[in-house]
């Protein structure tokens, strides 16, 4: 419970407000949008491959503070890496939200981005601080649109194993 | 019957010691202690439940009957002649008999159980609409329903080539009456309308609403899972043809709702589900079913919570619906002045006739992060679209939190509510 608290007072409150590579962005190579229809979150993500490096990215959308600032900082993570790195990310950060990765005992890139385990005190929340990466998935893979249920369910669907 | 039950039963003679105060009031703190979960801590904080219109909680002697039920008086209904069996068969049907009594139906034959609200407009749709709805026909719902009231009147549009006309709300809620009475014509076939709107709390003016389709021969079914739990019900009154309610939205269990239907129009209908005990006789060449209601419950039903829901219907209504329903104004009266005095929060609905239900905005904050907040001071409030996303639309947003109180709620709670939504706005400034 604490957790959360901070989980809200530290990064998440700083990216709610200041969002990073929010907006658009002209010619993008990829893009995707992702939408929570539980909760009404719909995030667009888009960005430009340069050979295999992202190049560039940004993000817009309605959404609540922990999947902005999950958004925002997976935009400024992302940002310069390979797309291999970034499927890394996105299934390390998955399974961190759905508490499958041991942050003390295994291997992970996460960096700051493990502002986000408390999340899975808080089932509810998961999908929202996986919606931008759940997104960022199906723009790499040139999938126009993704939902967090249904078929399309990161929970279930091979979410960064494409 | 309970003792507090038995406390609030008219007995003027013996000074009534019960829950009712010398104004005529409820003693809150003594129906409190009847509630065991809501002595409950919350990450160390008193729990203050405010998602009453999503499930509400269950009383003590509503546990004890079903403990009761399932200790001493369980085996199927309707079945076999032993003792068990009869048992459970008069226990369920008395249950039957005292939903009867809650809404004021004619006949018990009227009452029909279903496994809840969604379960009892399916059944209509199925045993009335696909019976009588046709090609180019007319079902008339409302902005503000429910999904529950909306999807399956679209499964049957889909089927029959059918069309929804919807009724529009205002900016405060409130449907437009001239609006709906424009919509009817000779190809309108059928109404369906909530009496309580889950979202805003507006109470719909469906006794009007009623007798203009009912002088049109047109049958309405009335939502009423969020009418039941704060109003005294009279179907006769009201003269519609469908009323529908939940029973874990009334203190009883989840699984059990009933659906009233006037007789003569369930008798005309065409069986939901096929099965054992809603039949007379089978062979393999022609099945007759069986009378009403028995024609609709097809299959072993929730006995143990239909006896529970015939306890708290019989708990509610010892302690008095009115006297449930002008609290409850009470609470949201004082919710509503506690909300409008803290700048940067707006309420979504604002109807001058409101059940206990307060959907609101903090103004650059989403829903959701209010509802995980209040979490941390040990308050229940629901967020999201409350399954109600026409409502939405019309307002423009994506989401509300939703405070909705029960009899069981004190002022003291709604404090909590406030110091929480001020300190969201704390973490977020």
């Amino acid at each position: 419970m604490a957790d959360t608290k901070a989980l809200y007072q530290e990064v998440i409150l700083d990216h709610n407000r200041k969002p990073r590579n929010y907006g658009t962005l002209e010619h993008a190579s990829h893009k995707a949008e992702g939408h929570n229809p539980l909760c009404g979150d719909h995030i667009k993500v888009a960005l430009n491959l340069d050979g295999d490096h992202i190049d560039g990215i940004a993000f817009q959308g309605e959404s609540c503070a922990i999947c902005k600032a999950s958004a925002s900082m997976m935009t400024a993570t992302v940002k310069g890496k390979s797309r291999r790195d970034a499927e890394t990310l996105i299934r390390e950060f998955r399974d961190m939200a759905i508490g499958k990765l041991d942050l003390t005992s295994q291997p992970h890139h996460l960096g700051r981005l493990t502002v986000f385990a408390g999340v899975r005190d808080l089932p509810t929340r998961v999908k929202c601080a996986i919606l931008p990466w759940h997104t960022l998935h199906a723009a790499l893979n040139s999938i126009a649109s993704t939902s967090t249920e249904a078929e399309d369910d990161p929970m279930h669907a091979p979410i960064g194993n494409a | 019957m309970s003792n507090v039950a038995q406390a609030l039963t008219p007995a003027p003679a013996k000074g009534g010691n019960g829950l009712l105060t010398v104004s005529g009031k409820l003693d809150v703190e003594r129906i409190r202690a009847e509630f065991p979960i809501l002595k409950l801590k919350v990450g160390g904080k008193p729990l203050v439940y405010l998602d009453n219109a999503a499930s509400s909680q269950m009383p003590q002697p509503v546990i004890d009957r079903l403990v009761r039920y399932r200790t001493t008086q369980h085996s199927n209904i309707h079945r076999a002649v032993h003792y068990l069996s009869e048992t459970a068969t008069h226990e369920y049907e008395e249950a039957r008999r005292k939903l009867q009594q809650f809404i004021n139906a004619r006949e018990e034959r009227e009452v029909i159980f279903t496994s809840g609200t969604t379960d009892a407009i399916n059944l209509v749709m199925h045993g009335y609409g696909r019976k009588f709805v046709g090609a180019g026909d007319e079902i008339i719902l409302t902005t503000l329903e429910h999904h529950s009231n909306i999807v399956p009147w679209q499964m049957l549009c889909e089927e029959k080539g059918a069309k929804i006309r919807v009724v529009p709300i205002n900016d405060a809620g409130e449907l437009l009456i001239d609006e709906y009475e424009s919509l009817f014509s000779e190809r309108t076939k059928f109404v369906g309308v909530m009496h309580v709107s889950n979202a805003l709390g507006t109470i719909n003016p469906i006794k009007e609403m009623i007798k203009f389709a009912r002088d049109r021969e047109i049958p309405v079914l009335i939502d009423g899972a969020q009418a039941a739990p704060h109003m005294k019900l009279d179907v006769q009154d009201l003269d519609c043809d469908f009323y529908a309610f939940s029973g874990h939205k009334i203190c009883g269990p989840t699984g059990i709702g009933i659906l009233y239907g006037k007789a003569a129009l369930l008798e005309k209908m065409q069986p939901f589900k096929g099965g054992g005990d809603m039949i007379l006789s089978v062979t393999f060449e022609k099945t007759t079913y069986n009378t009403i209601p028995h024609k609709f419950e097809a299959g072993t039903p929730p006995i143990a919570a239909a006896i529970a829901l015939g306890a708290a219907v019989e708990y509610l209504s010892a302690i008095g619906m009115e006297k449930i329903a002008a609290y409850e104004l009470d609470l949201l009266n004082y919710a509503t002045e506690q909300v409008n005095r803290i700048p940067g929060v707006r309420i979504i609905g604002t109807a001058e006739k409101k059940a206990a239900v307060l959907s609101f905005m903090v103004e650059g904050v989403h829903p959701h992060d209010v509802g995980t907040l209040l979490n941390q001071d040990g308050v229940a409030i629901r967020t999201g679209h409350h399954c109600a996303q026409p409502v939405m639309q019309r307002f423009k947003i994506p989401a509300t939190s939703r405070a909705s109180f029960a009899f069981y709620n004190t002022m003291a709670e709604v404090d909590a509510l406030i110091a929480g939504v001020r300190s969201v706005q704390k973490v977020f400034s």
